[in-house]
């Protein structure tokens, strides 16, 4: 049954106060009819005592008044209509079909909010996804089920790092994959720049887009990755497909989400964003992974610019406690020219000791990974030394981690944006830089291995 | 009045929090059922004859004027026979049931499991006589639950008497295994199912100083900052520094006979990653699998936040059911951050007036609380018997500020400071625990336990690598300003021999199946191979225009790094006696120039 109230009492930011209610559920979906609109606008419940609601909307509240107002509660979660026909499709960041085709047919209804995975019935994340790029693919090792965001800052250019990945990732059985892709509060470049980028590798048909840019409603934003996560989790457990998912940008929606604790007058935590932030950001990541009895997965890759290349602010830092790592897209890099800038010791992927050895990769990886780790900070260290010093107060060991630190840079890390490089091919550069340096320095790797691999 | 007949009707829902009215009956953290769902609740706060009602599943469609039963009890832990090689979520239903119930891999609202499968029948064998006086604490009978732990039927508190049967055979939980006539003739029946508030510390008589360190096998713990079996301790650290990591590797090679796991608000491929790994790891102290002596609780970050809140005391009651056995227990509890912030979400929800970082004031109150249930301690019981729960805690500071309130609370009551360092996982050194910054209480406790079972010398040796690695980073100041060149020869011994600790010797590989776990002896053994080297060196370097590079090119200096691939105690001595040889015979060759 639905019930509709004119018993609008307050409209404060994007919270609307309405009184007298009954049988009002907590998290119910609510229409707002503005009187002179045709369509209603939605928000949902976000608090509930026994006569009065609080009312979050996902549009603005602009034009809204407090008499004449008509609410309408659905009696029921926001719902996402899902099919497989959303591939090839362009949505709205609230889930309305923007690229002037036909509405999808709904073959199921699926809550937004989405339910916890069961820890029990998950299965570990472990096969390898090969992107291409050497240093995330021997160095940060991205496995298929894994959440693993980019942290980038303003200007750096974690666009191109994201559609590279998207482009060249794979998986080496074949099997079918989607993409789903979803912007927050983004500009419309930005939002096109993927877009093409997508259509430009024919993805397009594999793929589908939930839009919200920059001039769309704020609320909006924090309804996008739920929808986004829900088409992805259809395809991946009940179309067994493989499902990569970008999110960008998680920072714009902390912002969005801070709008609203804040119209809510609720305590804040650290600056100003609400202390269930953590808990937030914990309902979107946990949502990647896989399990038991299904064949896909779902793997993440959400994108957030840190204020002030800050990773410490809380959105960073709390992402970086929930995911399984990050990419740090480095501005040093960057500005030196190299491509693909990410930033090799700043960046983690948890998951990596699953997807490589043998069978997998190769049996060398985990060992020339660490060494090659070592041996780069070691010769960041001596650059820095060098800095201070000069060159030639370094000693022989040192010089020759500095060169290497060079090489590895300009060889490893920059290898451009349309390079692609089969695992095997970035090891092999590996072990090639490693002969640069002294023998007994190679301390992480085991004799054999040295034996087997370096001579070749 | 039957709690069943009350008319309790919900009046505000906000997220985790609902209120309801009518409660004028209520208990402060007595159990409700919210809903025709029937949510689990529990109530935390009454005012006139409303009651706050934390409810430990999503609300998404609950509304006011729905029901809320009262069920009368407190929130109990379950403990019986059965415990071990469960995996529960923070309010012990076993997820592998939850996974059955909800016929999905997603967890449904409102399942009712038991926390113990009350069907198995254990075979129950007497310990106590028919005739013997008893008193809470004392074992009546044991079950072997798993190949490594006989679980002991003990006379729950509040109940002593005399035995006037006893049975022997198969039960489930919920059969009769005795009866106990109490002092006023009444005849208490004894089933092997106990339940306890999770609230409440179960008691003991007293509490003793710990004085035996809990071996892990990480040799920057049980080396340089050691925790008791009985203490407290904590590892904060940034993330990316390796908390989890930690945590997991003292779990699974830790001398402790019980573990009980807290996967409080964290990662779910992580609790994922312990199911499938723990069940085929081997216990390098007994042979047998590591699931056999452990009980995981996972309440991943997306499950709901009330239930983590709860988690951390579920864990810890647990524990100290086995404590009371006389076993030595580990907790580990990861993250208790995620624990005071779902204490946060709840108070702000409440309305409370908040404390520092929005946190409420009881923060370190009952933080405290937490830690203090560690420790060793006479057990109840007429029979004598020792029991220690080691508690150990990880803290995930925002930005790795140990400033902030968790980490201070936290602080204020762990005797045993890890402090991860973000600067060294950058580098890759793990464990990232920072040596300069970290500290141990218990050093001092531990010193006639060294003497007695490892060797004379370990403390000396240790507080000699404390000195080295602090001297170190003093000299790496002045290394920084001007240069190696400036150092005089025993400086740059200092140096060497320093990062030979750091890279040979603190440095240890979790992931490496050799390298993850090291004896006491072996530890003791590297570390005074490359002390020798150290000790010799000085009074060779300290010669007036001796060549350093001489000294780094010997043979046994090479070796260093070879060190932790040794076994056996003999090699040690063999490579000290080689390093006494060569360093000695530098001194010869110096001195005939």
């Amino acid at each position: 049954m639905q019930k509709e109230y004119k018993t609008v009492e307050s409209i404060s930011g994007p919270l609307l106060v309405v009184t007298g209610i009954e049988g009002v559920k907590y998290d119910e979906l609510v229409e707002v009819e503005v009187p002179g609109e045709n369509t209603p606008r939605i928000g949902k419940v976000l608090d509930i005592s026994k006569d009065k609601a609080i009312v979050q909307m996902f549009s603005p509240t602009t034009g809204v008044q407090t008499h004449n107002t008509k609410v309408r509660f659905r009696g029921e979660t926001f719902k996402l209509g899902v099919s497989k026909d959303m591939l090839g499709r362009v949505f709205s960041g609230g889930g309305k079909v923007l690229d002037g085709g036909p509405e999808i047919i709904p073959e199921k209804k699926l809550d937004i909010a989405g339910a916890p995975i069961n820890p029990y019935s998950r299965e570990f994340p472990n096969d390898f996804i090969q992107t291409g790029i050497s240093s995330i693919d021997v160095m940060n090792t991205l496995v298929r089920g894994q959440k693993l965001p980019i942290f980038s800052g303003a200007g750096l250019p974690h666009n191109r790092l994201a559609a590279q990945i998207a482009r060249q990732a794979k998986v080496t059985t074949g099997e079918d994959f989607a993409i789903v892709f979803a912007t927050m509060g983004v500009t419309f470049e930005e939002a096109e720049y993927f877009k093409k980028e997508i259509e430009k590798t024919g993805a397009m048909s594999r793929s589908v887009l939930f839009m919200n840019i920059a001039a769309d409603p704020v609320v909006e934003r924090i309804t996008t990755p739920r929808l986004a996560l829900t088409a992805a989790e259809y395809l991946a457990f009940e179309h067994d497909m493989h499902v990569l998912v970008i999110l960008t940008d998680m920072t714009n929606y902390a912002e969005a989400l801070r709008e609203v604790s804040s119209a809510r007058k609720e305590v804040p935590g650290r600056r100003g964003y609400p202390g269930y932030l953590y808990t937030d950001f914990a309902t979107l990541y946990e949502r990647a992974g896989r399990v038991k009895g299904k064949k896909g997965t779902i793997t993440q890759i959400p994108i957030l610019t840190m204020p002030d290349d800050d990773k410490t602010h809380p959105i960073p830092d709390l992402t970086g406690y929930i995911t399984e790592g990050q990419f740090i897209v480095s501005r040093d890099l960057n500005t030196r020219g190299l491509f693909p800038p990410v930033d090799v010791q700043g960046s983690l992927s948890r998951l990596w000791s699953a997807g490589v050895g043998e069978g997998k990769t190769r049996e060398d990886h985990a060992q020339i990974k660490d060494q090659l780790f070592a041996s780069y900070a070691q010769g960041k260290e001596a650059r820095e030394l060098a800095v201070v010093l000069g060159e030639s107060s370094l000693d022989d060991s040192d010089r020759a981690h500095l060169k290497f630190a060079d090489e590895f840079e300009k060889q490893f890390i920059n290898q451009g944006e349309t390079t692609e490089r089969a695992i095997e091919e970035s090891l092999d550069l590996g072990w090639k830089l490693l002969k640069m340096l002294p023998r007994g320095t190679l301390k992480r790797i085991k004799p054999e291995m040295i034996e087997k691999y370096l001579k070749s | 009045m039957n709690p069943e007949e009350t008319t309790s009707k919900i009046i505000r829902v906000s997220g985790p929090l609902v209120q309801a009215d009518n409660m004028r009956d209520a208990k402060m953290y007595e159990v409700v059922r919210v809903s025709s769902e029937k949510l689990l609740g529990e109530i935390i706060e009454l005012n006139g004859d409303i009651a706050s009602i934390q409810v430990y599943e999503e609300t998404a469609g609950i509304g006011p004027g729905e029901i809320v039963v009262r069920t009368g009890k407190t929130m109990s832990a379950m403990l019986a026979p059965g415990l071990l090689e469960s995996i529960y979520d923070g309010i012990q239903r076993p997820l592998k049931l939850i996974e059955s119930e909800s016929g999905d891999h997603f967890i449904a609202r409102g399942i009712e499991v038991a926390g113990i499968d009350l069907k198995k029948k254990w075979e129950f064998k007497p310990l106590a006589q028919k005739g013997d006086v008893v008193s809470e604490g004392n074992f009546l009978g044991e079950v072997q639950e798993t190949t490594l732990i006989a679980h002991k039927i003990m006379v729950p508190p509040g109940i002593s008497g005399t035995v006037k049967e006893i049975k022997t055979g198969e039960f489930t939980v919920k059969e009769t295994v005795a009866v106990i006539e109490t002092k006023d003739g009444e005849e208490k029946e004894i089933q092997m199912l106990q339940y306890w508030p999770i609230r409440r510390p179960r008691p003991v008589k007293n509490k003793i100083f710990p004085d035996q360190p809990m071996v892990t096998g990480v040799r920057t713990i049980d080396t340089l900052f050691p925790i008791a079996k009985g203490g407290a301790g904590c590892i904060p650290g940034p993330f990316g520094a390796g908390k989890t990591v930690t945590q997991q590797s003292i779990a699974k090679y830790c001398d402790a006979e019980v573990i009980v796991y807290i996967g409080c608000g964290e990662r779910g491929n992580e609790m994922t990653e312990v199911l499938d790994e723990f069940p085929k790891l081997i216990d390098p102290n007994t042979g047998e699998p590591l699931m056999k002596r452990t009980v995981l609780i996972a309440n991943t970050s997306n499950m709901p936040v009330a239930a983590r809140e709860a988690s951390v005391y579920t864990g810890i009651t647990i524990a100290e059911y086995y404590r009371d056995m006389g076993y030595s227990v580990a907790l580990m509890a990861d993250s208790t951050s995620r624990w005071a912030e779902a204490m946060r979400e709840i108070s702000g929800r409440m309305e409370e007036m908040p404390g520092e970082e929005g946190y409420p004031a009881y923060l370190s109150s009952r933080t405290a609380e937490f830690y203090e249930r560690a420790g060793r301690a006479n057990l109840l019981g007429s029979e004598k018997r020792i029991g220690a729960l080691t508690v150990i805690g990880a803290v995930s500071p925002p930005g790795g500020d140990l400033s902030e309130p968790v980490s201070q609370a936290t602080l204020r009551v762990t005797k045993c400071f890890w402090g991860l360092d973000g600067a060294l996982a950058y580098k890759k050194h793990f464990p990232s625990i920072n040596w300069l910054t970290s500290y141990s209480l218990y050093v001092e406790n531990f010193k006639d336990y060294w003497t007695n079972n490892i060797a004379p010398d370990f403390a000396q040796n240790r507080a000699l690598t404390m000195n080295i690695l602090q001297e170190e980073s003093k000299l790496m100041e002045i290394v920084r300003l001007v240069g190696m060149e400036a150092l005089s020869n025993e400086e740059k011994l200092t140096l060497e021999i320093a990062r030979s600790i750091r890279e040979d010797y603190l440095f240890q590989n979790a992931f490496d199946k050799d390298d993850a776990y090291t004896p006491p002896q072996i530890q003791y053994g590297i570390l005074k191979s490359i002390l020798t080297v150290y000790k010799e060196g000085k009074a060779v370097v300290s010669k007036e225009d001796f060549n350093f590079n001489e000294f780094k090119k010997l043979e046994t200096v090479k070796n260093l790094q070879t060190l932790k691939n040794k076994k056996d105690p003999e090699e040690f001595k063999s490579f000290q006696d080689k390093a006494h040889e060569e360093i000695s015979s530098l001194c010869v060759g110096t001195s005939a120039d």
